[in-house]
């Protein structure tokens, strides 16, 4: 609240002692996290890290005192700043929600309300805690955008949600959580949703932000190079268990637990990058647009060699998803066209023939929504089975088994519907409903970007398999440039709608660069904690 | 990288599940149905079975009108003789055939009707849309009970042509809501899978999206349902409902309702007129409690607990 009555950096704010909390979940009490001890100090950042399900978001909200719906807190107890929050009534606990501790979510377009201007959702809580009035708090807000290094401060605050870019409304969400100055800001994933190029900006807003007003804070993420930039101490957890605490540049020099070790050595896929001149697919000068003026795609030339793998990089608004509509018909281009197998494909979805569809098949980014919740395993992937190979009965679900079998999943999912599996599976049965139709080509969209690392590297593996055993051709649309030097042969960047450049991996990310591959791969965060300092510095250098 | 600690899916799962088939997926919901849901079950079955059977049970035909009028209770007449000598009993159990099963039949056909355009306008959203829902718009913009009574004295009131005209005044709501459902559906990833894989529209509209909007058609269901009743009763007192000598719950309590005035000298007698409208009533609670708890079921509210 007020400055003045802070305490010194490091003395203890927050002290959450054997916390165990319970969830409920197939008509039984399961322990989410089995007795975590936490500690943060005034002013200090500690970094939250494991895979979904380990238990971070929901020790970060008890953090508050807050436990879900479907959750209860078993034993513990959370002081916070000499006030027991375990125990605490629901209008104690109000009463320092959003003006002592704030929360920054994952996604800030839920997150905000979109009927009501940012400025007065900004303020919301500092003028209805009195913490200030409405002008007051209207100037505060204003500094605060500046200080997110927020186009326009002064105006930008009287857009509507939709009115402001993603990055943005993510820092305007920081600013939110910083305007009554509380001693406790809980970030959570604040930028997975976001491209790398909006993240730098994100991260460096919100590292001095925290910094300025000596706020303590615990940011919880599952991606350890961003992690490295922002926090002080860094916990492991998985299953609801602590692996391991330690101050950062060391945890990250010498990790002692081999679960973090194995989490510190995922990005470890390597594959050496061949090339073909015989061309699977090539999109030749293709021109798209939505409607009548938008145009989004100009003059775009792509050739996939047979039995590769292609990346397409770029950030959000490039053209990728675009040129994967193109291709799979959806989207008939004003000018160019695609030609696979040597063949032109009719621009129409409707006009393409069901083997010119078996062949090109397509595997989304959000398993979630791309699988019919009422359906099961089986029909998910019997049906395009039925539709292009004509199985059924018992050759069909001898097919399914032996599919679900080479996603490395047993019998037992057979039955399940979507909502009985993780993200991971999720993902896997999609995989496999696009290997059901024996295609050619796969389209991937972004299809790691939802998932954990330790999963993206199964998914990325379980990929090299099919490729290797079947002779698949990938077309992989990512932004994470990681996944892109794991598993690709070539490289395609777009931006704006064009081709920058096209051309086999180690040409295209070794220099000389173009200016604008240059941003995007200096912008992909490093295990180094230094590594934003130095990248700003020498941006600001520049 | 250590051997143990590589990603392995099944390793995921925390112990191996058996194979669960729909038939007992349906068993183990069931089970877990409150009271309230199993009482809603039981008296629909009944209801049913007394509609199916009704020619078995009834002792007497509807129309036989060869006894005294206003008989009491009991004497070879269990619940007495109406206004022209019909045994009552008789008439309620065939009343149930015919209320329900004209209601049943004018609900389902609405929600065929009114869905399955309701569907198509989602899944185009071009001109088809806009020709049904404008049209959708005109048919609401007439009051529905004077467009009804306006159609059935053109037609006749024939007990198909009732169902058909009430379906169709109907079905504008049931279009309405579809459509507005199925708009927040049909831009899901599943059904442009569907689209790429090359499916009919038939196939997308039936299997893609109708499952994941039938927990608000079906509470629709269930208040549709329930609202023909009102309809045909109305309809019924103008007559223009169901005619004579068809049973029907709607009628019989216009037709017996002066009985309530002899309250003070056969107390029996006057509950007569109250027995068809508890009987619509009861059964409007038993659907609406199934509704209830089909719709808490899917909706993915969970407990307290």
């Amino acid at each position: 609240m007020n400055t003045e009555e802070r305490g010194e950096k490091g003395d203890v704010l927050l002290e959450m002692k054997n916390i165990v909390i319970d969830g409920w979940s197939d008509e039984r009490w399961h322990q989410i996290i089995r007795g975590v001890d936490l500690s943060l100090g005034r002013g200090e950042v500690l970094g939250l890290i494991g895979e979904s399900g380990a238990g971070k978001s929901t020790l970060g909200l008890a953090a508050m005192g807050f436990v879900r719906p479907g959750c209860r807190l078993t034993s513990g107890s959370i002081m916070f700043d000499g006030m027991e929050l375990s125990t605490a009534s629901e209008p104690e606990k109000r009463r320092l929600w959003g003006t002592r501790i704030a929360y920054v979510a994952q996604s800030a377009a839920a997150a905000f309300n979109p009927a009501h201007r940012l400025i007065d959702q900004t303020i919301e809580s500092s003028v209805r805690h009195d913490l200030m009035n409405e002008a007051e708090a209207r100037e505060n807000a204003i500094s605060l955008y500046a200080a997110m290094q927020l186009p326009e401060p002064e105006t930008i605050g009287f857009r509507y949600p939709h009115q402001v870019s993603g990055g943005q409304l993510q820092r305007a969400m920081t600013a939110m959580a910083m305007a009554s100055r509380p001693d406790l800001i809980i970030f959570d994933e604040p930028t997975t949703a976001l491209d790398v190029t909006t993240q730098v900006e994100v991260l460096a807003a919100m590292r001095d932000a925290i910094e300025q007003f000596n706020t303590a804070a615990i940011y919880i993420t599952h991606d350890l190079a961003v992690v490295a930039q922002m926090a002080d101490t860094i916990k492991v957890l998985r299953y609801g268990e602590e692996m391991e605490e330690a101050e950062t540049r060391k945890m990250l020099t010498h990790p002692e637990h081999p679960y973090t070790k194995s989490l510190w050595s995922v990005r470890s896929i390597q594959k050496p990058a061949e090339t073909s001149d015989d061309y699977i697919l090539e999109i030749n000068g293709v021109d798209a647009a939505y409607g009548k003026g938008l145009k989004v795609l100009h003059d775009v030339s792509i050739k996939v060699p047979r039995g590769r793998t292609v990346a397409i990089v770029g950030e959000s608004g490039s053209g990728k998803s675009t040129t994967a509509r193109v291709i799979t018909g959806l989207l008939p281009p004003v000018a160019g066209e695609v030609l696979f197998d040597g063949q032109a494909l009719p621009p129409e979805l409707r006009q393409r023939s069901r083997a010119q569809l078996q062949h090109i098949q397509m595997i989304y980014q959000m398993a979630d929504t791309a699988m019919n919740p009422k359906q099961t395993v089986a029909e998910i992937i019997g049906r395009p089975l039925e539709f292009y190979l004509n199985l059924r009965g018992k050759a069909r679900e001898a097919r399914i088994i032996q599919l679900l079998d080479l996603i490395e999943l047993d019998e037992s999912f057979y039955d399940r519907l979507p909502t009985e599996l993780s993200g991971g599976q999720k993902q896997r049965i999609c995989i496999a409903r696009a290997v059901a139709a024996e295609p050619e080509l796969i389209i991937c969209d972004e299809v790691t970007s939802a998932l954990d690392q330790i999963v993206q590297e199964g998914i990325l593996k379980l990929l090299l398999k099919l490729q290797r055993d079947f002779g698949m051709t990938f077309v992989f649309i990512t932004h994470d440039i990681a996944t892109v030097k794991a598993i690709s042969d070539e490289i395609v960047v777009m931006y704006q709608g064009r081709v920058v450049e096209q051309g086999l991996k180690d040409a295209i990310l070794s220099p000389p660069f173009p200016e604008y591959t240059k941003l995007l791969l200096s912008s992909v965060p490093e295990m180094d904690p230094d590594w934003l300092s130095n990248l700003l510095a020498e941006r600001a250098g520049a | 990288m250590s051997e143990t600690e590589t990603y392995s899916a099944t390793a995921e799962v925390a112990q191996v599940r058996q194979r669960t088939s729909r038939g007992k997926r349906i068993w183990i919901d069931l089970k877990k149905a409150p009271i309230s849901a199993w009482f809603g079950l039981i008296v629909i079955s009944i209801y049913g079975l007394v509609a199916v059977f009704a020619p078995l049970l009834a002792p007497y035909d509807q129309a036989d009108t060869s006894f005294g009028a206003y008989l009491p209770w009991g004497d070879g007449h269990l619940l007495g003789t109406d206004q022209i000598g019909r045994d009552f009993f008789s008439r309620l159990i065939y009343g149930a055939r015919n209320t329900i099963g004209i209601a049943l039949a004018t609900t389902l056909l609405s929600f065929l009707v009114g869905g399955s355009l309701g569907l198509m306008a989602a899944i185009s959203r071009n001109w088809i849309d806009q020709v049904l829902s404008r049209l959708v718009d005109v048919l609401m913009a007439i009051p529905s009970l004077i467009f009804a009574l306006m159609l059935l004295s053109i037609f006749g009131s024939t007990t198909w042509g009732l169902i058909v005209i009430i379906a169709i005044l109907d079905s504008t709501r049931v279009f309405r809501l579809t459509r507005a459902v199925s708009l927040n559906v049909v831009v899901m990833d599943y059904v442009e899978v569907a689209q790429l894989r090359g499916e009919k529209l038939g196939w997308v509209m039936r299997r893609e999206i109708l499952p994941n909007i039938l927990p608000p058609l079906i509470a629709e269901f269930g208040l549709r349902f329930s609202f023909v009743f009102l309809t045909i009763a109305a309809l019924s007192f103008l007559g223009v409902g169901i005619q004579p000598p068809t049973a029907d719950w709607g009628s019989m309590v216009r037709e017996n309702a002066s009985l309530i005035q002899f309250a003070k000298y056969d107390i029996l007698g006057a509950i007569t007129p109250l027995l068809p409208a508890a009987a619509i009533a009861l059964l409007t609670v038993a659907v609406n409690f199934v509704v209830d708890w089909f719709l808490h079921k899917t909706s993915g509210l969970k407990d307290e607990h």
